[in-house]
């Protein structure tokens, strides 16, 4: 990889990709490159990062919208917005520590390219969920734009959310606008420890399904909880289920109370205060029980009555450590080193059990041989093969990265 | 004229026209066709040989889906022949309809084979045409799809078939303290099906998002007759977010047929206070502070004086009738929750001095309140006819927009309420007219496109739920460029190369003629493996 192409406009991003395109090159595309080890390697000659494509062009707290050029880094998206008390709801996850990169490093684009969203995915909704338009130069160097900065938006196809998650396989994006949320006054976590997967699953569940507005659920392995920073925490030896409330300070008294009844069948909860459960919940946020450590990482989404099971499935053909986020419907799972990352008993089991698994941690290798984002069944396959050429017939934005087809 | 594209019959630029896009002349010059005035919006034309077969096409109909499924005399198809924008009606070639994904899948599959238009359709409420069947068009509807197929509360989700009515949803999963979100003020008649065609939202939806947001999955027929199954009971795809797509594709990508939606667990308690003030300038800033303080009511709803007087004449809800805008504010919680929440909004509008400040007493107050705001369009109905503009703006711009409406209305020598969802600055201003006098049609129609010019023109949108439909159609080049339509068109021909599914709707004609022809061109098949696996 020699060339890094660092378009510092929309309109030189446009005459990269026309360049590109005259020449039949295909290139990678890069934010900070933060998660570049993510998905197949892309075989591009050249590799084209939206790093000098940065600054927030709008923002108006009053109305709950903000637009950034791509390369914006989110830490700087997330400073912008605390000063004014506000926040992204859908908590992007922060993989860094996972690869083995620093924290805090991903571009707010690639936020929204990859749509991975944290813990109050259940409570909130998904990064795409609070994508209002974008502007981006896709394959055939066309700029273009979808959606807008208003709230509500059906005028035309939802092409925007449309590119969300789709790994900057369609498009560049050059800008998002997006909804934020007001930040919660107070934060309270209630921990239940020693819970099995299956007892842990069903109090998250149960306490989801309570009209408290449970804005985080996450229940741990004893590995795992052992691998926590928190000072409160880390010494633990066992499991760990955790509940979150968000809200104002009165509100979280009173439904604190309303959920130490309800769910007194499994056991006294630990209370972490504001602090402490900030600390908790940036930890999951950042996956730091997960440090890049030889072993595979696997995101498995499915429904959380199911999830135990599936673990359980996987279980008997590996060791591996399972953090559940979203009440038990997302999956993370450490799997020990292998040629294949544990892929062909993985895909077994969510055929089994429903959903999806992307590998999200492996060395070049592996990603090489074995599929990273969940094979397509033939119908849904031709219709992405058919989006794919829509947006870019001759295959130049990051080829092969999600399928080798693609 | 400023609007010119808005009302001229389509003319094509290049040599090449698709011999099915040939203008229609408008509808009151039609022979032997009921009259109506409000018919600028042009259609293409009928295939003479299509309609010529359709005797033989109920036949086959017939054959596929049994003759119960079928509706083939003139009476019957009269119903389906308009959608609540009644201005335009055309008479289907036949109706249809199945009691199975399988038979949709079986019509489709006929349909292709004879490139015959295909018209999807749930309980024909769309606002802007998004129903309207074309002369030589099969009009599949689903409303006799209508079960409820499962319901999980552990996992939070119901999957039912899309004909069911949006309220029946939340009907079927209260009795367990749940709900769907959505909540269109037509929800008793609406299908999920045009909810999800349409993204359509309600007024809860400040808090709750629209349809797309409440969505896991959904069963879809492609107009190839294959069964497409997009998501499920988990949370978010696996690749290409298609269902992103699908939702708000305004039934142009193929017939829904089943969803699983997300249900959620109804808080403790609502309820609503409403806020009057003199004037919509100091309504609108109420609402911006009311956000801006970080707390997020769960509706936050607007009327102007006559929309007031309307829904008061015909709700008695007990509206303040003194006052120049009303806002009907909603919050959740329990009972102290919800105290503290009315509390500390109500402290924020006492510092705008309003005119009129009553906080819901009872259960029966705040159904009356809301009963009031969720009749509004058919209670103005009984007075006027109107026509219901949807676009959303900047709330910054709320004063000014709504200023320019009444000015623009009124140069039209046209009335205005103004009713809306104020949260999210989607706006409904219902343009009064009288459907018997001569160009007051037209006139509604021109003052509507300058409306929504000027939403777009201050940074919003053409529409914010309502769709575009046949009615807004011609207005998206106020909105989009030719690349962004482009993008748009591309992702249509992948899913419907022909373009059958619901014909002359979403984009302008001329646009569609030159995706129709790319199309052809370049069949939108798999991709190709490019240089890098060559390389
Ligand atoms: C009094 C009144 C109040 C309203 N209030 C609201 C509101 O508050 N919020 C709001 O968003 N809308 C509102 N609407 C508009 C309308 O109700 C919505 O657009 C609704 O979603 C349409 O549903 P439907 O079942 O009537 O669909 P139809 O009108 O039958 O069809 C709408 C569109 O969906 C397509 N479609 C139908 N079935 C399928 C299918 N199975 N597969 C694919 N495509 C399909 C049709 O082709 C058409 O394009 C209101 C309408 C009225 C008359």
């Amino acid at each position: 990889m020699n060339d890094i192409m660092r378009p510092a406009t929309e309109w030189e991003l446009k005459s990269m990709i026309m360049a590109l395109a005259e020449r039949a090159i295909p290139v990678e595309i890069l934010g900070a490159g933060s998660k570049r080890g993510i998905g197949r390697p892309v075989m591009a000659p050249v590799a084209l990062t939206t790093g000098a494509m940065r600054g927030i062009s709008l923002y108006e707290p009053a109305e709950l919208v903000m637009s950034a050029r791509a390369g914006t880094p989110l830490s700087q998206i997330e400073v912008e917005l605390a000063s004014h008390g506000q926040m992204l709801p859908f908590e992007p996850v922060d993989l860094g520590p996972a690869l083995g990169t620093d924290a805090g490093l991903q571009t707010i684009g690639a936020v929204f390219a990859a749509n991975l969203s944290g813990s109050r995915r259940i409570a909130a909704g998904a990064a795409r969920d609070y994508l209002l338009g974008v502007r981006g130069v896709n394959g055939r160097a066309e700029i273009f734009k979808s959606g807008g900065r208003v709230m509500k938006n059906v005028t035309g196809y939802d092409v925007a959310r449309g590119l969300a998650g789709s790994w900057g396989t369609l498009a560049v994006l050059s800008e998002v606008t997006f909804k934020v949320l007001p930040l919660p006054d107070d934060v309270a976590t209630l921990v239940y420890p020693d819970l099995t997967d299956d007892l842990a699953i069903e109090l998250m569940s149960t306490a989801m399904t309570q009209p408290y507005e449970v804005s985080g659920t996450a229940h741990l392995s004893p590995t795992l909880v052992r691998r926590l920073r928190h000072k409160g925490l880390s010494k633990e030896t066992r499991s760990l289920t955790a509940i979150r409330l968000e809200n104002f300070t009165r509100s979280i008294t009173y439904r604190k109370q309303k959920l130490r009844e309800l769910l007194a069948a499994y056991g006294a909860p630990l209370e972490l205060e504001l602090e402490s459960s900030l600390e908790f919940w940036s930890e999951v946020r950042r996956l730091s029980f997960f440090p890049a450590n030889g072993t595979h990482l696997w995101r498995i989404s499915t429904t959380p009555s199911t999830a135990a099971a599936l673990v359980s499935a996987v279980r008997r053909h590996m060791r591996v450590e399972a953090f559940y986020d979203w009440s038990g419907g997302l999956v993370w799972l450490e799997t020990p080193a292998s040629a294949d990352a544990g892929s062909a008993d993985i895909r077994r089991a969510v055929a089994t059990h429903g959903g999806h698994a992307m590998l999200i941690r492996a060395d070049e290798a592996v990603r090489r041989t074995v599929e990273v984002f969940q094979p397509l069944g033939p119908a849904v396959d031709r219709i992405t093969r058919g989006i794919k050429t829509a947006f870019d017939p001759m295959r130049l934005l990051n080829p092969g990265r999600m399928y080798a087809t693609l | 004229m400023r609007f010119a594209c808005f009302r001229v019959a389509f003319r094509p630029l290049f040599g090449y026209v698709h011999p099915r896009l040939l203008m229609a002349q408008p509808l009151d010059e039609e022979p032997g066709e009921r009259t109506s005035e409000m018919s600028s919006i042009a259609l293409p034309l009928p295939d003479p040989d299509i309609v010529t077969q359709r005797d033989q096409i109920v036949r086959d109909l017939v054959a596929i889906c049994g003759a119960d499924a079928v509706i083939s005399d003139e009476d019957g198809r009269r119903a389906f022949e308009t959608d609540a924008l009644t201005a335009y009606r055309r008479m289907p070639l036949a109706v249809v309809l199945p009691t199975s994904t399988e038979d949709v899948a079986a019509v489709l599959k006929y349909a292709k084979a004879n490139r015959i238009r295909i018209m999807p359709r749930g309980a024909g409420t769309s606002l802007c045409g998004g129903a309207l069947p074309l002369e030589d068009a099969i009009v599949v509807g689903i409303s006799k799809m209508n079960r409820v197929l499962e319901i999980d509360f552990h996992d939070r989700f119901a999957r039912v078939e899309a004909g069911i009515t949006n309220l029946a949803i939340s009907a079927t999963v209260a009795p367990e303290g749940f709900f769907y979100a959505p909540d269109p003020s037509s929800q008793l008649a609406c299908t999920l099906a045009g909810n999800l065609a349409m993204n359509s939202g309600g007024a809860h939806c400040l808090k709750y998002g629209v349809t797309t947001n409440n969505v896991l999955g959904v069963k879809m027929v492609t107009m190839d007759g294959e069964i497409l199954e997009i998501g499920g009971a988990h949370l978010d795809s696996e690749g290409y977010d298609l269902l992103a797509l699908i939702v708000g594709s305004e039934g142009q990508f193929g017939i829904i047929t089943e969803a699983t939606v997300r249900i959620l667990r109804a808080a403790e308690g609502a309820r609503p206070m409403m806020i009057g003030f003199e004037s919509s300038a100091k309504a609108g800033i109420c609402v911006a502070r009311i956000i801006a303080s970080g707390i997020i009511p769960v509706a936050i709803e607007f009327m102007d004086k006559p929309a007031i007087e309307v829904c008061e004449a015909f709700a008695k809800a007990g509206y303040p009738t003194n006052v120049d805008a009303l806002l009907i504010i909603e919050v959740e919680g329990s009972e102290q929750e919800i105290a503290d929440r009315l509390a500390y909004i109500a402290s924020i509008a006492h510092e705008l001095n309003p005119l009129a400040l009553v906080v819901s007493a009872s259960e029966e107050q705040s159904a009356k309140i809301w009963k009031g705001r969720k009749s509004a369009f058919g209670a103005l109905g009984r007075i006027a006819d109107y026509y219901c503009m949807d676009g959303t703006i900047p709330l910054a711009h709320l004063p000014h927009v709504l200023e320019q409406i009444t000015e623009i209305c009124s140069r039209y020598g046209l009335g205005v309420a103004n009713i809306f969802h104020a949260g999210d600055g989607n706006l409904h201003p219902l343009v009064m007219y009288d459907a018997n006098k001569p160009g007051d049609n037209d006139k509604a129609e021109a003052a509507g496109a300058e409306i929504l010019t000027l939403c777009v023109s201050v940074g919003g949108c053409l529409s914010g739920e309502h769709g575009i439909g046949i009615e807004k159609r011609d207005l998206m080049r106020a909105q989009f460029t030719d690349e962004d339509l482009a993008v748009q068109l591309r992702i249509k021909s992948v899913f419907d190369p022909d373009w059958l599914l619901n014909c002359g709707q979403v984009f302008p004609l001329d646009a569609v003629e030159a995706a129709m022809a790319e199309a052809a061109a370049a069949p939108p098949e798999a991709a190709e493996p490019g240089p890098a696996e060559a390389a």
